[in-house]
């Protein structure tokens, strides 16, 4: 199967590991994966933060890029919400943009997505021996409604212990440009979070977004937890003797 | 009274009122979500709910003239007012025309949005609150900061130090020895109550509902208060918000199925309590309706806005919204708090004022507000419209380094070779800044980012640029 990646702009410029580890995943399962090296941003950060006329070059770049593909991969559930959820929006009145836009958002998949509902599989041939939490982030448990599908991807790693993280449903504060724009809110929902997941004795941190991983993260940073932060695509990727 | 993000700082700083938020909400949000489990057809029950309410509010006009025609048939009348200054001059000289100097009242969001207390008491009428969370909050001299519970931001303590302290300035003294158990508390209230409910002559309520065929008022309490205060009194005046309406008398089927469950996560609220007109020897022999925009039609005039009006103020999105839960209701400087809050106030009011602008910002869009809705509010969608709207009445407004850095970026993203440009960049910057994988402290204003939180240096190699050295070919 033909599938074409779209690393997001955070992955590629701050993340490469979550592109590269969802290369990896999709290849060992046999996919022909392409770059198609036009794709920039989803346009997410302008439309949330009121900026939606800025936010159509994002979404008029990601079309063309992705245009003609059968199915396009994102390690990330905000932005594939924000593709399925809101280039319809941003496209609103610009007819040309609007049928293009629903030609290619519902080819749009995110990982957990394409790999159990698309492909089939639920074991991806993973090896990882910690002990891990999983937070499921609100895009993708509440725009995409993932459900338990990375759950069970991450139960089927060998050797992996998954741990239940307390009030996992609940928002970590990062919210795009809301952890700029309401600095203190941000890091009080985000310093709950992160006592929850200290709460877990767990050594690794997963999620499907990095964008809220790298929140999290910076405030188990800041203290010194000790407790890694890591995209599920880089745990399925894990395989035991691999390079990584 | 600053705006949100400045407002939301000193609330984060007061450890107790989190506590008490935390707890209140925790535990109303899951007995919410036990009994909405409970009914198979909820999903059908909103829908309806949803599709009443915008059907009604797309023939407002229609339904506002009937609900006339039926309240004036039944003996009472109907009052229109475009504002609240409006509102407050009707009730005040209706009030007054009674010769009555005090008025008992009905829980009611619609005289709080007004501000009717206020201009009651700049004419000379004393109003006395008599919901038991109103009460406290009144006595209390303070706001409410909960659309249902006003005073959830309180805990046992201190609502028995308010008691006692203010109860005797204004009527039937608390108990000395009253100590801070719910049933002790409870009955000071009630023994403080009793006497006002006797001797008013007059009350003022709102209306959960107002039903266009019958032109009858709905009002669902929990107390049994709001009941003694529309049956004992000769004169009632009702405050109504004119997106209130439903057509039909069935409507409120759906609706006493939707509301209790949402708000207090109760199967059936205690009481009900529906009038129409006056009967003869039975109830108020005055009635009367003031029918409330106060910028209502301006929301109605916005095609996307306009869902808000659907709000039955049930208060559920407040009850899971994880930035109210921290903040609670005063930080967002406006009478209907949390997510509804922050698209409701916006439209009433217009975004001019900092407060307004601030407040479809008041939110990380998790979207754990649209999901328990009982009308499919689909409130996310709505802050990121207004968001736009904002933006666009306001440019300049967010800053200039906001707008400059948001037209930059947008330019930046529109094409991948610009794209990569900027990413040769942050590369290098990693020299500079830090070649451990994570950055500490930095200066305003991305301090607002590292105040707190370490931030990650830029990747030493993008993907893009991975790829291109290993899958160079493939790439097109």
């Amino acid at each position: 199967m033909r599938v074409a990646l779209f690393a997001t702009c955070l992955g590629d410029t701050m993340f490469p590991a979550a592109p590269k580890a969802t290369v990896q995943v999709l290849e060992r399962l046999g996919c022909e994966v392409e770059f198609p090296a036009a794709q920039t941003c989803c346009g997410q950060m302008h439309t949330n933060t009121g900026y939606r006329k800025q936010a159509k070059s994002s979404v008029r770049t990601f079309v063309d890029a992705f245009a003609g593909y059968d199915a396009v991969v994102a390690p990330s559930g905000s932005c594939v919400a924000s593709v399925r959820h809101q280039h319809a929006m941003v496209a609103d009145g610009d007819r040309k943009l609007g049928r293009a836009v629903a030609e290619v958002a519902p080819r749009v998949h995110e990982l957990s997505e394409f790999l159990m509902d698309v492909l089939g599989v639920t074991d991806v041939g993973a090896y990882f021996p910690h002990r891990v939490t999983y937070h499921p982030t609100c895009h993708s448990a509440r725009l995409l409604r993932v459900g338990d599908r990375p759950l069970r991807l991450l139960r089927a790693v060998r050797s992996l212990e998954l741990v239940e993280l307390p009030a996992a449903e609940q928002c970590c504060g990062f919210g795009g440009t809301f952890a700029l724009k309401n600095p203190d809110v941000s890091v009080a929902m985000g310093a709950d979070k992160a006592r929850h997941v200290r709460e877990t004795d767990a050594e690794v941190l997963c999620a499907g977004d990095n964008s809220c991983l790298m929140h999290i993260g910076g405030l188990l940073s800041r203290q010194r937890s000790g407790i890694r932060v890591m995209h599920l695509a880089e745990i399925l990727a894990s395989a035991e003797g691999a390079d990584r | 009274m600053p705006a949100f993000p400045q407002a939301a700082k000193q609330e984060l700083a007061n450890s107790q009122l989190r506590h008490n938020l935390a707890n209140a909400t925790s535990t109303i949000r899951h007995k919410r979500a036990e009994v909405v489990g409970e009914l198979d057809d909820w999903a059908q029950l909103r829908e309806a709910g949803a599709a009443i309410k915008s059907h009604t509010l797309s023939n407002l006009d229609t339904y506002l003239e009937r609900f006339e025609e039926a309240v004036t048939a039944a003996g009472g009348t109907v009052h229109w007012a475009r504002d609240a200054a409006e509102a407050n001059r009707i009730v005040v000289d209706l009030v007054r025309a009674t010769g009555e100097r005090e008025v008992v009242k009905v829980k009611s969001m619609a005289t709080q949005e007004i501000e009717l207390n206020e201009a009651l008491q700049d004419a000379g009428i004393d109003a006395w609150e008599t919901d038991l969370a109103e009460l406290i909050v009144q006595l209390g001299h303070d706001t409410p900061s909960h659309i249902l519970v006003p005073a959830i931001h309180r805990n046992r303590a201190e609502i028995r130090e308010i008691f006692q302290q203010e109860m005797g300035k204004v009527g039937t003294p608390a108990p000395a020895d009253l100590t801070d158990e719910p049933a002790r508390l409870a009955e000071a209230a009630r023994r403080h109550l009793r006497e006002k409910f006797l001797r008013a002559k007059v009350a003022v309520s709102g209306a959960n509902f107002a039903v266009a065929e019958t032109g009858s008022l709905v009002v669902v309490e929990s107390e049994g208060n709001g009941r003694m205060c529309l049956t004992l009194p000769e004169t009632l005046i009702s405050v109504v918000g004119i997106e209130k309406l439903v057509p039909r008398w069935q409507d409120l089927e759906v609706f006493l199925q939707l509301l209790p469950r949402s708000s207090t996560g109760e199967r059936m609220n205690p009481y009900t309590s529906t009038w129409t007109g006056v009967t003869p020897g039975d109830g108020p022999q005055s009635f009367h309706v003031v029918l409330l925009d106060n910028g209502r039609t301006n929301a109605l005039a916005d095609e996307i806005g306009r869902q808000a009006l659907r709000c039955i103020r049930c208060s559920a999105c407040l009850n899971v919204c994880p930035v109210y839960e921290r903040t609670g209701g005063h930080a967002y400087g406006s009478v209907y708090p949390g997510p509804i809050g922050a698209v409701l106030t916006p439209q009433l009011r217009g975004t001019t004022s900092e407060v307004d602008k601030a407040l479809p910002y008041a939110s990380s869009l998790c979207g754990a507000c649209y999901d328990v809705c009982p009308v499919a509010i689909n409130i996310p969608d709505l802050l990121v419209h207004l968001r736009t709207r904002v933006v666009e009445e306001h440019r300049g407004w967010q800053s200039k380094p906001m707008d400059a850095l948001m037209s930059m970026a947008s330019w930046v993203l529109g094409d991948s070779r610009r794209l990569a440009a900027a990413q040769k960049v942050a590369s290098l910057s990693r020299r500079v800044i830090g070649r451990k994988g994570t950055i500490g402290r930095l200066p305003p204003p991305l301090s607002r980012w590292t105040d707190a939180r370490d931030a990650p240096a830029p990747a030493e190699e993008t993907f893009r640029t991975w790829w291109e050295r290993n899958r160079g070919s493939d790439s097109r």
